[in-house]
């Protein structure tokens, strides 16, 4: 309580030394709370009620001995408690009229026995103590409200630490429940304060700094001119001449909107207002007021000009950056220092409720026009604030990397995607601790200025409650009648309590008053707070009950309310344990409803409408694993096909929104197939409706990973129609999605003949600049796809697609990198693309990436290396030139991922082609790395091992050493492969290797001999070379051991 | 009531109802003979239900409670203001009652609202209907003041013409943009289920109805 009796307590002056408490509402409001507090103490903390106080609280009392009852010795002047501390020394003495009381019991007793002049003694002994903390507690502890709000709580830990001694923790105690008190009426007081606070010189003066900083001729402006009537300033910051300062006016400004006559405008303590002008010689101004008072400048003119509201409201957010800017700056405002106390005190608040402590906002509460020097206290809040949020971020992070797959490049940009939903979901949820402690903040903001909305709604929602079926009705239509998209009323409704009511009026029998709930909570379940408390309140299941209903118009509002409101996780989950999946995929059944008789009733709405709704409600949910099980297991599938084929484009936005998002799962692509929906699928994406187009397209992009799929995307004509769509680049997100069907669906040749046929590769090149990222990773990935033909390598290098593609390898973006690497590698493959690559330093770029922390990366830039090495002139200079390039190639050999590995073996083979290179990598270990390799069963792995080992088998006595590194037993056992791609590379390896005796030795025990025999007859000729070269340098060395034996 | 009567009866309040068919016109006429009893068999068909008979019937089959409301909905019934609701009053009243079109529905409930009949539904008449809406609050001093309260707000969302006072235009202009509003001033239609069961229990199976 010492901050609030100290800085928010009015004082008068002091004049007869000891100073007394004004007598104002303020005043009296903080006594009336401090009394509550003293008089509820001795029964809510017994114990501590006991404790004794260091210095007795000492005051002139007017209360009468003789007021005192039992417990208590009376004499004619005195007053004795019978209770004593441990020395036996009473805890309240009372000599007329001087009082002292040791404890908070004794306290208690004295309010409650002075019962009328309760008021009083509390004013006295508030007056008398300036600073009762220090007495109660001891001067150290005073001590911790010097200090500021963070270390207090390390102090108060501190002692608690230090001296474990019953009594101190008493004292923690206390003073803890002190600090309570007083942040408590910090509130109260700023409660209060912020009624009271108007316009002050400094924050008029910046308004009419900061308009005119946006003020001149031209047409973006938000005035033509605005101007002060007098140059001089008084020292206080005022313009008005002395006579009418005492009127609180500060002073006279002229503003010129555009639309207007100039306005001649007072600037007074209670607001702005126009006065009568500028009498005739100009000189003096009609101090009159003419019309209303306005709360700012700003206020003012944008009731007054049109222009200006408009223009206002495009600089809005420049405008409100400047007075942000302004807040940061020392010379703070009252309104905006109440603000910033706000801030603190939810801070504090919010410190409290996460370590059970009690923080102190330091915050001063001077009034009027002092200056105040609060800001850093704003900043540190601010701080505290974001450094929460920021390891809640990190946190998640943490967690969601965890959550991450592992991807194969293809996937990448799936996964990508689902974990941004991932996280999406987690921060929604993270916000979630921080949101439930924002209404308080909102309600307080709320109260010093709220809308005449609120008040009206308020009335509303009393008749909602208080009212009858008829009344309910009549104001559930008013209420339909406020802008609910706009988030003042649909905070109002939820503020006054609206949202239980519209709930349980849900759960009544009277159809008209669900419909009307309904109509109201569709609309402002817009507001993602709204969502949060829908949900907590349990309003899902009951709209999942609903669903049930016979009334079609119902069901239909309910549906589309779910789908509003399901936007998060907690509320999918709702959904789904209260059955309201199933009940929703039986809303897109229309036939059972069409044979039914067609039954006119008032609110009634078509089939068409429940399933429509129905399949909004499912897209809405439809974004968990578990929901997307739900609906397929529900039936659901044969229902949205079904749809799709029947209806038109608002019901197919939802239908095929819902398939999009469950197309992620295996169960449900091969479902599509099976439903054949993949034929609408193509048919709508010729559709007019842009929204439309999108989802199709996403949704082919998800099923064509397909093989089948994307043949039958072919055969329904989709490429032509995906081409044409290539070349409207407007709409990014649906340019995002077909790039990304475009790539999915040019994994198969066929598609690819077809795309070029229709021109699509011109049109992605022209795709490769000015594009956002997840549009760029599917063209680039298409590209890719499309460049494994000669004849689109030739149509990318022509329509110069390959510089932007090599410019692409200087990003961030993990997805994008995996398959510019995988385009690039494929233009390399052409001489002429290489050289353009190689002019552009692609090369190096690439050669750069193998050192990205992903694997991934990595890989694909390997990969792409090989084929620029085969192709690129001097090529063995080239590579030389990178510094430390050789070595971090074969340091790449020590990974653990099979895909790094394979690729960077094949990277090595075409190094190793180079003898200088080879002799460099050799001294840098690449032998002993690869012979380590060799025990591996991946295929792809052992072909390229193979190939490089067989390739670096030609420098200086590297034979030996793979034989003294145990890599030619294992590269036997590849002969056992089934992939002839692995014989071939193999037998090389062996016929290299067994150039070396010790090697073929080991071949022969290995049984290589009769492996090798077998390949000798396989139709591939380099293969047969191979293994017959093998076989003949181990009969070789037979023989001449055989001739050396009978020598 | 003889046979031919019966029949011939029937066939002209087919021809004249839109709602109903043949056979659920018979099978009201036969509510309705069952409803008025032996009294209608002697004195013909010129009596039929009174007031009281009426009002029962809306407050045990429909579950209406308000007693003005239900006053207003045998007023509506009773065509020629005789006191008494004829079979032909009956069966066209119910058609509207039970199925007629918004239009009509818009019609019946504006004539039932309009207190005094004289085409306007009056701030007066409206405060009449709404005065048991609210929960009477007993801290406020002025317990209508509610009531007062959601008349004018009842008029400012309906009165499109700003004179005070609902005309038929008014109120049929409201309806169209909120069907909610159809039965603003008091349930004066049967509610769905009440309705259901009502159909479900009059129009029953044809060969059973043969058989009576």
């Amino acid at each position: 309580m010492g901050v609030a009796l100290t800085r928010s307590a009015q004082w008068t002056a002091a004049v007869h030394g000891a100073r007394a408490l004004e007598t104002t509402p303020l005043n009296e409001a903080i006594l009336k709370e401090i009394i509550v507090f003293v008089e509820s103490f001795i029964w809510k903390h017994p114990q501590e009620a006991n404790y004794v106080f260091v210095e007795p609280l000492e005051w002139k009392t007017n209360l009468d001995p003789s007021a005192f009852g039992p417990g208590y010795v009376v004499s004619e002047t005195t007053v004795e408690s019978e209770e004593a501390d441990n020395n036996a020394q009473p805890l309240l003495f009372l000599s007329v009229p001087q009082i002292k009381i040791r404890s908070f019991g004794q306290l208690s007793r004295v309010l409650r026995i002075a019962t009328d002049t309760k008021l009083k003694e509390a004013q006295a002994c508030i007056e008398a103590n300036r600073n009762p903390i220090a007495k109660i507690l001891g001067l150290d502890y005073n001590m911790i409200k010097e200090i500021n709000e963070d270390s207090s709580v390390f102090t108060i830990l501190d002692k608690i630490t230090k001296d474990d001694d019953p009594e101190s923790e008493i004292k923690m105690k206390i003073a803890l429940l002190l600090k309570q008190l007083d942040l408590h009426l910090l509130n109260r007081s700023l409660k209060n304060i912020s009624l009271e606070i108007r316009l002050n010189p400094g924050t008029v003066k910046n308004d009419v700094e900061l308009l005119k900083r946006f003020s001149g001729k031209g047409e973006k402006t938000v005035l033509e001119s605005i101007e002060y009537t007098s140059d001089y300033e008084f020292s206080n910051g005022c313009r008005a001449p002395p006579w009418r300062q005492i009127q609180g006016e500060i002073c006279y400004v002229l503003v010129k909107p555009h639309d207007t006559e100039t306005l001649c405008t007072t600037c007074s303590k209670e607001g702005v207002f126009l006065n009568g002008g500028e009498t005739d010689d100009g000189r003096e101004i009609n101090y009159e007021r003419k019309g209303d008072i306005y709360k700012d400048r700003v206020t003012l003119l944008r009731e007054k000009s049109a222009i200006f509201s408009e223009n206002m409201s495009q600089q809005e957010v420049r405008f409100n950056e400047e007075q942000q800017k302004e807040k940061d700056q020392p010379n703070e405002a009252p309104e905006e220092e109440a603000a910033a106390l706000r801030r603190a005190s939810a801070a504090s608040r919010r410190s409290a409720l996460e370590k059970k402590q009690v923080g102190l906002g330091r915050s001063q509460m001077t009034k009027r026009l002092e200056p105040s020097l609060n800001w850093k206290t704003t900043v540190d809040a601010k701080k505290n604030k974001s450094s929460l949020r920021d390891t809640q971020e990190e946190k998640h992070g943490g967690r969601l990397e965890k959550s991450r797959p592992s991807t194969s490049p293809g996937k990448a940009q799936l996964i990508r995607k689902s974990a941004e939903k991932i996280e999406e979901i987690i921060s929604e949820s993270s916000s979630e601790s921080e949101e439930d402690e924002e209404p308080p903040d909102h309600l307080q903001e709320a109260n010093a200025d709220l809308p005449s909305e609120y008040w009206q709604i308020q009335k509303l929602v009393k008749y909602l409650k208080g009212g009858n079926q008829t009344a309910t009705v009549i104001a559930l239509c008013c209420m339909q009648d406020f802008n609910l998209a706009q988030e003042t009323c649909q905070l109002a409704i939820r503020d006054v309590g609206g949202l239980e009511v519209l709930i349980n009026l849900l759960e009544t029998d009277e159809v008209k008053c669900k419909i009307g709930s309904l109509k109201i909570l569709k609309e402002i379940s817009h507001n993602p707070q709204i969502r949060r408390n829908i949900v907590d309140l349990g309003g899902l299941p009951v709209m999942v009950n609903i669903l049930d209903s016979p009334h079609k118009s119902l069901k239909c509002l309910a549906a589309e309310t779910i789908a509003n409101v399901a936007k998060f996780r907690r509320a999918w989950r709702a959904v789904r344990r209260h059955g309201g999946i199933t009940k929703l995929v039986a809303l897109l059944d229309c036939r059972q409803h069409a044979t039914e008789p067609a039954e006119r009733s008032l609110y009634e709405a078509h089939d068409g409408e429940v399933a429509r709704c129905g399949a909004l409600a499912l897209w809405s949910c439809s974004k968990s694993y578990a929901n997307k099980e739900a609906i397929r297991r529900a039936g659901g599938i044969p229902l949205l096909a079904r749809l799709l084929k029947t209806s038109h484009e608002n019901m197919l936005i939802p239908v095929v929104g819902t398939l999009q998002e469950c197309a992620s799962e295996e169960n449900y692509r091969a479902a599509i197939k099976a439903e054949r929906i993949i034929e609408t699928l193509v048919k709508k994406l010729n559709s007019e409706n842009k929204l439309l187009q999108k989802h199709c397209a996403m949704a082919i992009y998800q099923c064509a990973e397909d093989e089948e799929t994307r043949e039958l995307v072919r055969l329904h004509g989709g490429l032509r129609a995906l081409a044409s769509l290539l070349s409207n680049a407007d709409n990014k997100e649906r340019l995002a999605a077909v790039t990304g069907a475009t790539w999915k669906c040019s994994t198969s040749k066929e598609n690819v003949t077809k795309f070029r046929e229709y021109k699509a590769i011109e049109a992605l090149v022209g795709l490769l600049t000015d594009q956002p990222e997840e549009v760029l990773v599917n063209v680039v990935g298409a590209l890719g796809e499309c460049c494994r033909e000669p004849e689109g390598r030739v149509t990318v290098r022509k329509r110069g697609g390959v510089q932007p593609l090599v410019d692409l390898l200087v990003g961030t973006n993990r997805a994008l990198l995996v398959n510019v690497t995988k385009a690039i590698g494929a233009c390399a493959v052409e001489p002429e693309s290489m050289t353009i690559i190689d002019h552009l330093d692609g090369v190096r770029l690439l050669w750069s990436l193998l050192k990205n922390p992903h694997p991934d990366v990595k890989a694909g830039a390997a990969w792409a290396l090989c084929p620029c090495i085969q192709n690129a002139k001097d090529a063995g200079e080239m590579v030389r030139s990178f510094v430390g390039g050789l070595e971090l190639v074969v340091n790449l050999l020590k990974s653990d991922n099979k895909e790094v590995l394979a690729s960077v073996c094949a990277a090595i083979t075409n190094i190793a082609k180079d003898q200088e290179n080879l002799a460099v990598i050799t001294d840098h270990g690449v032998v002993p790395l690869l012979s380590k390799l060799a025990n591996t069963n991946d295929d792809t792995l052992r072909r390229h091992l193979a190939e490089a080992i067989s390739r670096c088998c030609m420098w200086g006595r590297n034979r030996v050493a793979f034989g003294e590194h145990k890599a030619v037993a294992p590269l036997v056992r590849y002969l056992k492969s089934n992939d002839t791609n692995v014989h071939r590379a193999t037998a090389q390896a062996l016929y290299q290797l067994s150039e070396d005796a010790d090697n073929c030795i080991t071949m022969h025990e290995n049984g290589a001999v009769k492996l090798l025999l077998r390949m000798v007859g396989s139709p591939d000729q380099d293969l047969q070379e191979a293994a017959a070269g093998c076989i003949s340098n181990i009969r070789r060395l037979a023989l001449a051991t055989e001739k050396a034996r009978y020598n | 009531m003889n046979r031919k009567k019966l029949q011939k009866l029937t066939d002209s309040l087919t021809k004249n109802c839109k709602h109903f068919n043949k056979f659920e016109v018979k099978c009201l006429i036969n509510l309705f003979c069952n409803l008025v009893g032996d009294v209608t068999e002697r004195q013909g068909l010129a009596v039929g239900l009174d007031r009281n008979a009426f009002r029962n019937i809306l407050h045990v089959t429909f579950g209406m409670t308000d007693d003005m409301i239900m006053d207003r909905v045998f007023r509506a019934f009773d065509k020629d203001n005789d006191g008494c609701i004829t079979v032909s009053e009956w069966v066209y009243g119910l058609s509207v009652f039970l199925r007629g079109t918004l239009e009509e529905k818009m019609k019946y409930c504006f004539d039932v609202f309009d207190l005094n009949g004289d085409g306007f539904i009056s701030k007066e008449e409206m405060f009449h209907m709404l005065k048991d809406s609210l929960l009477k609050q007993p801290s406020e001093e002025d317990p209508d003041e509610g009531i007062k309260d959601l008349v004018e707000i009842t008029l400012k969302k309906m009165d499109h013409d700003h004179d005070g006072k609902l005309s038929f235009a008014d109120y049929e202009q409201a309806v169209r943009e909120e069907t909610l509003l159809l039965e603003a001033f008091g349930p004066c239609l049967p509610d769905p289920k009440s309705q259901k069961e009502f159909e479900a229990q009059v129009f029953k199976d044809p060969n059973e109805f043969n058989e009576v």
